[in-house]
C-alpha cells in the first residue's frame, strides 16, 4: 500500500444514505466479503481523488449507538475505535448524518467525536431538507461540533463533491478522545438539543407526504390490503419475467451441452460434459433470473421505505411464532426459491431472529417442487368438482402449500419452546421517510447480490452435480444389461439400499433412487423417474400414466407430502452454510426437515393405505 | 402513564425509560433513540393485529415498538409550554 493512501472509514445511523453516498464515491469499484467469523458484510471500495492520493473506503454497518446490540453495531464501534483485529484504524472518519433527521443522527455524531479521532461530517439529503423549508446555520454547526461540516446530496451525480475536496485536503485535527460512560452518555443528548436550537429552524417535524402514505400503508385494512397486493404483483413479475428465463437457460445449456457433446466420442467423457458440467452450470445460472427479478423488487422496496412498513403490519404475526416482522420478506421470497430468500436475511439485524427465519424459509414451497406436484397430482388425484365450483386437483395443490406454512409455523413455534436465549428481543425499527429508488443503487445491490451468489456457490453446487453424475453414470452397466444404466450405478445400489429406510412410508426403489438427483435440484426427480421405469417420448400416456400403474394412491400422496418436508435442494444447504457460516446449521437444517419428511410421509402412508 | 397506554394521535412528553431488569439493553437503546425526559412523543399508528407494534413519533423520527417495549417508556401529558 503506498504511503498517500487515505484510510476512510463511513459511519452513520441507518438511514442516513450512507450506502448511496459510498456508491456515489466509489461506482461499482466494491469488494463485498464477510467478516471473519461473523456474517456481518464488509464493504470496502476506492477512488482516486483529484490530487492523485488513493481514497481506500470501508463502508461500515449503519449503527445508532457505540452502545453495540448487534454483531454488526460491534464491528462498527470497534473498527471506528481501531479495535478490530486485523483491520488498521482509519486514518479518517466520515461520519454521515440525515439533514432532515438531526436530532437522532447528531448524537451519534457526537458519539463519535468522542473517540479522538479525525471526523469529518457529511449532512447528508440537504436537496430533501431544502425542499422541506429545514433551514441550517452550517457555519455555527461546525463550530459548535468543532468538526468541518461538508453539505452532500448522495443521490445526485456531482453531490458528494465537496466532500471529495475536504477529505482531499488536509487531514482535521482529532478531537481529544473522552471517556464514555452513563453520565457522559445522558450529557449527549443535552448537546444536541443546545446545537439544534442554535443551529437548526424546522417548520414540521415530519414530511407531509410521510404523514399521507402512512395513513394508508398503515391503516389495519387498507395497509394489509396494499401489502397483499404489492406481494401478488412482485410474484406475477417472477414468474413472468424470472422462470421462463431461468427455463431458457435451464434448456439452453443442456442444447449447448448436447451439442458440445456430438462432437466428442461417447464414453463417460462426454456424459460428463453433458450431464456433469453443462447440467451443472445450466442449475446454477437457471436460477439467477429468479434471483435478480425477486432482489429487484427487494431493492425498490427497501429503498422506497416500504419494507419497514410491511414489517411493521405483520410484526404480531410473525412474533407469535417466534419470528418478527422482518422476517416476512425473506419467507416470501421463498415460495420463489428458497435461495434468494435465506440471502435476503441480511435486512435481519438480530441474529437469533435471522437464524430462525433461515431454518424456516426451505419450508415455503418453492417453484422447484412445482414439477413433482404437477406430475403426481396429474396422475393419482382425479379431476373432480367439489361443491361443483373447486377442482380436486387444485385443493390439493393449494392444501400442499398450507401444509408448507402451517409446518414452518409449527417449527418456529418449536423452535421458540426449546431455544435456550428466551430473552426478549427487540423490534425498535425506524419508519424511514418514503423516498424514490435510485437506479444506480438499485443496480448496484443487484450486482452485489448477483456476484455474491455466482462467485460463493458456483463451485459447490458445481461440485456436487458432478458427484451426482458420478454416482448416477458409475459403474458402467454390465454387457448385455436391459434395464436403464442407472440401475446399475452407485446410484442405484444406493437407491435399492434406501428402499429399506423409505419402505415404511411407501417408497419403492424406484422412486427412493429418484430421490437422489431430487436432492441436486428437485424437478429432477420427475427426469429420474422418467429414466428409471424407461418411459421415453413413444410411451403411450407418458410417464404420469406409467407411474399410476406402478404405484399406489397411498405412496403418492406420501411422496407429494415428502415434497413438501424434505431437505433439499443440496443448493439451498449450500446457500444455509455460506450465510450462517456453520456446518452445524447445516446438519440441524437437513436432520430437523428429514425427520419431520419422515414422521409426515409415514403418517400420511399409513392412514391412506387403511382407508385405501 | 406507560407509553403503551397513550392513545392514538394525544400529544404527551417522555418522562424517563425504565429497565425491565438489571442492565436492560432495550432500555438503553430506547435512551440512545432518544426517549429521554422532556421529549414529545405522539402514537401515530397502531398494528393491524391486537394494536401492536405501535408506531411512535419522537422528535423527527418514527419508531416501530412492541407494546413490550413501549411500557418501558413512562410519559406525561403535556403541559402547556
Amino acid at each position: 500500500m503506498s504511503a498517500s493512501t487515505l484510510r476512510i472509514a463511513l459511519v452513520g445511523n441507518p438511514n442516513c444514505g450512507k450506502t448511496a453516498l459510498f456508491n456515489q464515491l466509489t461506482g461499482g469499484r466494491q469488494k463485498v466479503a464477510n467478516y471473519a467469523g461473523v456474517t456481518v458484510e464488509r464493504k470496502e471500495g476506492r477512488f482516486t481523488a483529484p490530487s492523485g492520493r488513493v481514497l481506500q473506503i470501508l463502508d461500515l454497518p449503519g449503527t445508532y449507538s457505540f452502545e453495540a446490540n448487534s454483531p454488526d453495531e460491534q464491528i462498527t464501534r470497534d473498527v471506528c475505535a481501531g479495535n478490530y483485529p486485523g483491520e488498521a484504524a482509519p486514518d479518517l472518519i466520515i461520519c454521515v448524518a440525515d439533514a432532515t433527521n438531526l436530532r437522532l443522527h447528531l448524537r451519534f455524531v457526537l458519539e463519535v467525536k468522542r473517540l479522538g479521532r479525525p471526523v469529518v461530517l457529511a449532512l447528508n439529503m440537504m436537496d430533501t431538507a431544502r425542499q422541506r423549508g429545514i433551514v441550517i446555520d452550517v457555519p455555527e454547526l461546525q463550530r459548535r461540533l468543532g468538526l468541518p461540516v461538508v453539505e452532500t446530496i448522495a443521490v445526485k451525480r456531482g453531490g458528494a463533491k465537496a466532500l471529495i475536496e475536504r477529505v482531499d485536503g488536509e487531514v482535521p485535527a482529532a478531537a481529544p478522545a473522552q471517556p464514555d460512560d452513563a453520565a457522559s452518555r445522558a450529557d449527549l443528548h443535552a448537546q444536541v438539543r443546545d446545537i439544534l436550537t442554535a443551529t437548526v429552524t424546522m417548520p414540521r417535524t415530519t414530511a407531509a407526504l410521510d404523514d399521507a402514505l402512512d395513513r394508508w400503508a398503515l391503516h389495519p385494512v387498507f395497509g394489509l390490503l396494499i401489502l397483499a397486493v404489492v406481494m401478488f404483483l412482485v410474484f406475477q413479475a417472477v414468474y413472468a419475467a424470472g422462470k421462463p428465463m431461468s427455463d431458457l437457460i435451464g434448456g439452453g445449456f443442456g442444447w449447448l451441452g448436447e451439442h458440445v457433446a456430438a462432437l466428442m466420442p461417447a464414453g463417460p467423457l462426454q456424459s460428463l460434459v453433458t450431464n456433469g458440467l453443462f447440467g451443472g452450470i445450466g442449475t446454477v445460472l437457471g436460477f439467477l433470473p429468479v434471483i435478480l427479478v425477486l432482489f429487484f423488487f427487494i431493492l425498490v422496496l427497501e429503498e422506497s421505505g416500504y419494507l419497514p412498513r410491511a414489517a411493521f403490519l405483520l410484526d404480531r404475526l410473525m412474533l407469535s411464532v417466534g419470528l418478527t416482522g422482518r422476517s416476512f420478506i425473506p419467507l416470501l421470497s421463498s415460495f420463489a426459491c428458497a435461495i434468494p430468500g435465506i440471502m435476503g436475511t441480511r435486512s435481519i439485524q438480530d441474529p437469533r431472529d435471522r437464524l430462525a427465519t433461515i431454518l424456516i424459509a426451505p419450508l415455503m414451497t418453492c417453484s422447484a417442487r412445482l414439477p413433482v406436484y404437477a406430475l403426481l397430482i396429474g396422475a393419482f388425484i382425479p379431476i373432480r368438482y367439489v361443491f361443483g365450483v373447486f377442482n380436486l386437483q387444485g385443493i390439493v395443490l393449494f392444501s400442499l402449500y398450507l401444509v408448507g406454512i402451517l409446518g414452518a409455523m409449527a417449527v418456529g413455534w418449536v423452535m421458540k419452546r426449546i431455544r435456550r436465549d428466551k430473552s426478549e428481543h427487540a423490534l425498535l425499527m425506524e419508519l424511514p421517510s418514503y423516498r424514490m429508488p435510485k437506479l444506480r443503487d438499485v443496480v448496484i445491490g443487484l450486482y452485489e447480490r448477483g456476484a455474491i451468489f455466482l462467485k460463493r456457490l458456483t463451485g459447490v453446487i458445481l461440485g456436487l452435480t458432478v458427484l451426482m453424475w458420478f454416482i448416477s453414470t458409475f459403474p458402467s452397466p454390465p454387457a448385455g444389461a436391459t434395464g436403464p444404466a442407472i440401475n446399475y450405478s452407485f446410484a442405484g445400489y444406493i437407491g435399492r439400499g434406501l428402499q429399506y429406510i423409505f419402505a415404511p412410508i411407501g417408497f419403492n426403489w424406484q422412486i427412493s433412487l429418484a430421490l437422489i438427483p431430487a436432492f441436486a435440484a428437485r424437478e429432477t426427480a420427475v427426469a429420474a423417474l422418467a429414466t428409471v421405469y424407461l418411459v421415453g417420448g413413444e410411451a403411450s400416456g407418458g410417464l404420469g400414466h406409467a407411474l399410476a400403474g406402478q404405484i399406489s394412491l397411498a405412496s403418492a400422496l406420501s411422496l407429494l407430502v415428502w415434497f413438501a418436508y424434505a431437505p433439499q435442494c443440496m443448493s439451498t444447504l449450500a446457500v444455509i452454510r455460506r450465510e450462517t457460516n456453520s456446518w452445524r446449521n447445516v446438519t440441524i437444517s437437513f436432520g430437523y426437515m428429514f425427520g419431520m419428511a419422515y414422521a409426515a410421509s409415514f403418517i400420511v402412508y399409513q392412514v391412506a393405505r387403511m382407508l385405501t | 402513564m406507560r407509553l403503551s397506554e397513550l392513545p392514538k394521535g394525544a400529544p404527551a412528553v417522555v418522562d424517563r425509560v425504565h429497565d425491565a431488569h438489571a442492565a436492560d439493553p432495550i432500555a438503553q437503546r430506547l435512551r440512545d433513540l432518544g426517549f429521554v425526559d422532556g421529549e414529545p412523543v405522539r402514537v401515530v399508528a397502531i398494528g393491524p393485529m391486537g394494536g401492536d407494534p405501535v408506531l411512535i413519533q419522537i422528535g423527527y423520527t418514527r419508531f416501530a415498538l412492541r407494546r413490550a417495549e413501549a411500557a418501558r417508556v413512562s410519559v406525561r401529558s403535556e403541559v402547556a409550554a
